[in-house]
């Protein structure tokens, strides 16, 4: 029992950071259609930024502490912000009207080009450097259950930014004009919407999104390098879809029932070396009666 | 061996056949002499007609019938493991002149359990569309190299090794012309329209009578048998099987091939797989600068034709390319 | 909703434009097997090219993985070799002629080794190979070097399989099965355990090799292994494996993995309260182990080719040129065994006279006692440097000598 208890605090921790990537994953295909390979990367410049932010802040405000790591999460956030609206305006804008197989491609390309760039060593260098401390860390013991702050501050900032989201894209102008987006361009463009502006809008969001996880994750195993997020970023993307890609309470969902699967089947001996494929099998066979995934609307194609 | 193959050639595509044939024959002709070659330079034209076979495979499911396969890297480990283990194990046993023969058993055995695999694939396809079958695809290649990473009878994560050296440039490019020569007649047949008509629209396909269930699943089948073959040509080219090897990153650069020569056009597909097999290989004196060039190529590439790399024409709607 | 992925204007579009579809289409089929002859008439025309090197230069090939997933040992032992390289220069070369050292990157990724050999080989024309750490990718280039006749050493393979390939093939690295044994004997010996836990990495041959050899050693002395899980190599999450072992309660764990892993494993094993000592091979030994574990790391054991304070005058100066030539930055194992490798190689060519394959192979299968950073290497008839191994703890942030293993 207490070792199912652990396990299910263990599978929520890992499950909250899958669903707090996946969100950004669902959030920009919701919009435009289309995986943006580059979400796992935006993830790693995020925790990148931090690191090289961290120093500076300490010499104002002393880390770890909560206002200091509040403050180089919402700078980097910033930064991603304005990475991600950039590779949206240099890379993905010039193709808008093409298939989206050719978009798809260029974020392969712009994936590759952050992996390679950051890993030269004029940049980041392809070695491992040890995450500073940002927050506090501390263990609760609970009868015999250990659960580690860092954990909670994941449950709970996931939780959080999903409610934003939710308040974002359902109660505010911009969210409107994103769901309108989504479900029209070409009447959105004729009721007013400025597409490239809300466009703009989601990847710099999604992006931001990407930063806070990449730092959480970050946080989790203070070890990053510029492959940090390839990883993470195919586990979201499985997450994203099997809640419905596009949905973002689905996406959460996702996220945590991959995070469970996991972690049961790495804590069963035997199992745990085939960890990566029990994850996948079990996603093939809920596409397999959910088609559309758990959250997702099926689409009746109509003549 | 290749110029048994019997070629028919139709009205439309007899160009087409000629040049092709003419292909076949240089590619014999030149391997007479591959010894005096430089075994770097054979080595990556051995590559690049693995690729060929890949990239043509996966343009059948991809290009042609129009599902979004990311799982090709693991229809190319099954047939590539199940190829060696063969060799590994007949050699010993089989005189030196059946070695070609044996050889070619096993990249049929290669192609065959590869094409199993696809039909339990291709199954799941009927039900899924876009990134759910891309997602499906791509979990069904990474629990085979799963799986395999724990076999022990092929090495498990330390990789198969001694697997002889058969693989020639005569053979990858016979088989590269094999390859394009039956996908490319069997989408051209009156049965193959179906698989364009699929692509094209599903319903109005199966209006028609077009059973899509059957197209697809053939595509998969197909598809995964040519991509098996072409794990075995690469099992005793390399010499050597590891499990990283056959990654979704694989799977992604078959993908990359395909786009870039254009989806369902079989000569830009072609050419675009020669030129990503050729092009890591020629930037390696930017040293540091190679990936990054590379990738800055793709994006260019995909900025200035979108449309495919060498689709002069327009394809024709109906009509599939060669 | 019909198709997500093409956008029906596109479509549309192409209809419009596609009245010459067959004409066009057999034209661009000539003009793309034309194009597509030019290139492969390309590969093999440049095919002319002789080797390079030659005259007043001996070029040595290396390869590594400079970037991708195991970059980060790749660049060590890079760095280590090209260390060698320029020591050995300044110090006037070897056989008169300066050394030239040609580092080709191999992604970390299967596949390239073989062309990247190939290139080294075929096209630049060096004397000998140096490389790889990962045997999956030393296996791979192997039989290439063997082919060619062409001496390979690799630094750090610690596979036994990857010198069975031939009798070109060299290390100079301790291989599995003792480095295994030694942890198991000095679980039982000074540990004073019975009951262990065995955490191995699944997709590393290093690991798998590491673990086995471990076991049987483990078993053989009388313990017992309570538990036994796999990770990923590149996972960052080992809660999971880590409550099953804890509630195995073993007295120690073997974790036999690469540093960027295991100091991850360490926090998450201090998280959830695993308070039994860590042991693990030479992939612990960097000094981002302690920089990444922090307090997590401490009091934990491992085994290693060296100890940089062991107080040898030749690990001293290795130490302090490594620091100067990369700006303070302390070696690792992986380091040490790639300037061994460099150096190892350099030997041979003194004492064979020659450049010739044969020759430095015969050099290279001769050597009784070659002084190294690592320690003292005897070449045995397998091609296998027997050393001795030493084993560390983690006290105080830095690594502590405990004891030295014989072989």
């Amino acid at each position: 029992m207490e070792w199912f208890s652990q396990q299910l605090i263990n599978g929520l921790a890992l499950g909250s950071i899958y669903a707090l990537i996946a969100l950004g994953y669902s959030m920009v295909y919701g919009v435009l259609r289309f995986i943006n390979f580059a979400h796992s990367d935006v993830l790693m410049l995020g925790a990148y930024a931090a690191f090289f932010i961290a120093p500076a802040i300490e010499k104002i405000i002393p880390l770890p502490s909560l206002t200091g790591a509040l403050l180089v999460t919402l700078l980097s956030a910033l930064i991603c912000a304005g990475i991600g609206i950039l590779i949206e305006f240099l890379a993905y804008r010039p193709l808008r009207s093409r298939p989206k197989l050719t978009v798809l491609i260029t974020a392969i390309g712009v994936s590759l080009f952050i992996e390679f760039t950051c890993q030269h060593k004029a940049v980041f260098g392809a070695d491992t450097k040890p995450f500073p401390q940002l927050l506090p860390a501390t263990d609760f013991h609970l009868a015999g259950l250990v659960v580690s702050s860092n954990d909670l501050v994941v449950v709970l900032v996931t939780a959080l930014l999903l409610a934003g989201l939710w308040f974002i894209v359902h109660k505010t102008k911009n969210g409107m004009a994103m769901r309108a987006v989504s479900f029209n361009q070409q009447a959105a463009a004729l009721m007013g919407v400025n597409i490239n502006r809300i466009i703009a809008f989601t990847f710099g969001l999604g992006s931001a999104l990407a930063a806070v996880a990449g730092i959480l994750y970050a946080l989790k195993a203070p070890g990053i390098e510029p492959l940090m997020g390839v990883q993470p970023g195919i586990r979201a993307f499985i997450a994203a879809v099997l809640g419905g890609i596009g949905n973002l309470p689905g996406a959460t969902l996702g996220g945590l029932l991959l995070g469970l699967l996991e972690t049961f089947a790495g804590g069963i001996s035997g199992l745990s070396s085939y960890r990566d494929g029990i994850a996948f099998a079990i996603l093939i066979l809920i596409l397999l009666f959910k088609p559309a995934g758990l959250l997702g609307k099926a689409t009746v194609e109509k003549v | 061996m290749p110029s048994t193959i019997n070629l028919q050639p139709s009205t439309a595509l007899a160009g087409a056949k000629r040049w092709l044939l003419a292909g076949i024959v240089l590619a014999v002709v030149v391997s007479l002499f591959s010894a005096q070659f430089n075994r770097y330079y054979l080595g990556i034209a051995i590559d690049c007609g693995i690729s060929i076979i890949l990239a043509v495979s996966l343009n059948l499911i991809n290009g042609h019938t129009g599902q979004f396969s990311l799982g090709h890297a693991g229809f190319m480990a099954v047939g590539g493991y199940s190829a060696a283990k063969l060799t590994l194990v007949c050699s010993p046993m089989v005189p030196d002149s059946l070695k070609p023969l044996l050889f070619l058993v096993a990249l049929v055995l290669g192609g065959c359990v590869a094409a199993v695999i696809g039909l339990g694939v291709g199954v799941p396809s009927l039900r899924l569309k876009g990134d759910y079958l891309a997602i499906v695809t791509l979990g069904f290649g990474e629990i085979i190299r799963v799986v395999v990473q724990n076999m022990e009878s092929v090495g498990a994560a330390s990789g198969l090794k001694g697997i002889p050296k058969y693989t020639t440039l005569g053979w990858t490019f016979a088989l590269a012309a094999v390859t394009i020569y039956v996908i490319a007649s069997l989408v051209n047949s009156t049965y193959g329209r179906g698989f364009i008509a699929v692509n094209d629209d599903e319903v109005a396909a199966s209006s028609m009578g077009i059973n899509p269930v059957r197209y697809k699943v053939t595509a998969f089948v197909i598809g995964a048998f040519f991509a098996g073959v072409a794990g075995g040509l690469y099992a005793h080219h390399k010499q050597f099987l590891s499990p990283t090897g056959f990654d979704f990153l694989k799977s992604i650069d078959i993908v990359v091939m395909v786009i870039l020569g254009g989806m369902g056009r079989t000569v830009g597909v072609i050419i675009a797989a020669i030129l990503l097999t050729l092009l890591p290989e020629v930037l390696r004196q930017f040293a540091d600068y190679r990936m990054i060039i590379y990738a800055l190529l793709i994006i260019g590439l995909m900025m200035l034709r979108p449309q495919g790399l060498f689709t002069m024409g327009q394809k024709k709607k109906g009509a599939a390319a060669v | 909703m019909k198709n997500n992925l093409l956008s029906s204007q596109a479509d549309v579009q192409r209809v419009a434009e596609s009245k010459d579809g067959i004409c066009a289409l057999d034209q661009a089929i000539k003009r793309g097997l034309l194009l597509s002859l030019v290139i492969g008439g390309g590969i093999l025309g440049l095919s002319g090219c002789g080797p390079g090197g030659g005259g007043d230069t001996i070029l040595v090939g290396e390869f590594a993985s400079l970037t991708g997933k195991e970059a980060t040992f790749g660049i060590s032992s890079h760095e280590g070799t090209l260390l060698a390289i320029e020591e050995l220069n300044a110090a006037g070369g070897v056989l008169g002629k300066k050394l030239e050292l040609k580092t080709e990157d191999d992604q970390s990724k299967a596949g390239e080794p073989a062309n990247v050999v190939n290139k080294l080989i075929s096209k630049d024309g060096v004397v000998a190979i140096l490389g790889e750490v990962a045997s999956s990718r030393s296996l791979e280039a192997a039989p290439i070097c063997q082919q060619n006749g062409i001496p390979m050493i690799s630094p750090a393979s610690t596979n036994p399989k990857v010198t069975e390939t031939g009798d070109f093939i060299f290390r100079v690295c301790f291989i599995d099965p003792f480095q295994g044994t030694v942890m198991a004997n000095f679980a039982t010996n000074t540990l004073k355990a019975k009951k262990v836990a065995v955490f191995t990495d699944v997709k590393s041959d290093y690991s798998k090799g590491l673990a086995k050899f471990f076991k049987e050693g483990f078993t053989k002395t009388g313990g017992q292994i309570v538990s036994e899980l796999d990770f990923n190599g590149g996972d960052k999450d080992f809660k999971a494996q880590l409550t099953a072992i804890k509630s195995a309660a073993p007295d120690a764990v073997f974790v036999p993995g690469y540093y960027t892993d295991v100091a991850l494993i360490c926090i998450q094993a201090k998280q959830l309260g695993l308070d039994v000592p860590l042991i693990g091979g030479d992939g612990w030994e960097s000094d981002t182990l302690v920089k990444i574990g922090g307090g997590a790391v401490e009091g934990h054991y491992f085994s290693t080719h060296y100890s940089s304070d062991a107080g040898s005058p030749k690990v001293t100066a290795f130490v302090a040129a490594y620091k100067k030539r990369y700006n303070g930055k302390l070696p690792d194992a992986m380091a040490a065994l790639g300037y061994d490798s460099a150096m190892f190689l350099a030997d041979a060519i003194k004492r064979a006279g020659s450049t010739e394959g044969a020759k430095m192979r015969d050099a290279l299968a001769a050597t009784k006692e070659f002084d190294a950073v690592t320690g003292k290497i005897a070449i045995n008839g397998q091609r296998d440097a027997v050393k001795s191994a030493v084993i560390l703890q983690v006290k105080g942030g830095a690594f502590k000598f405990v004891e030295t293993v014989a072989p």
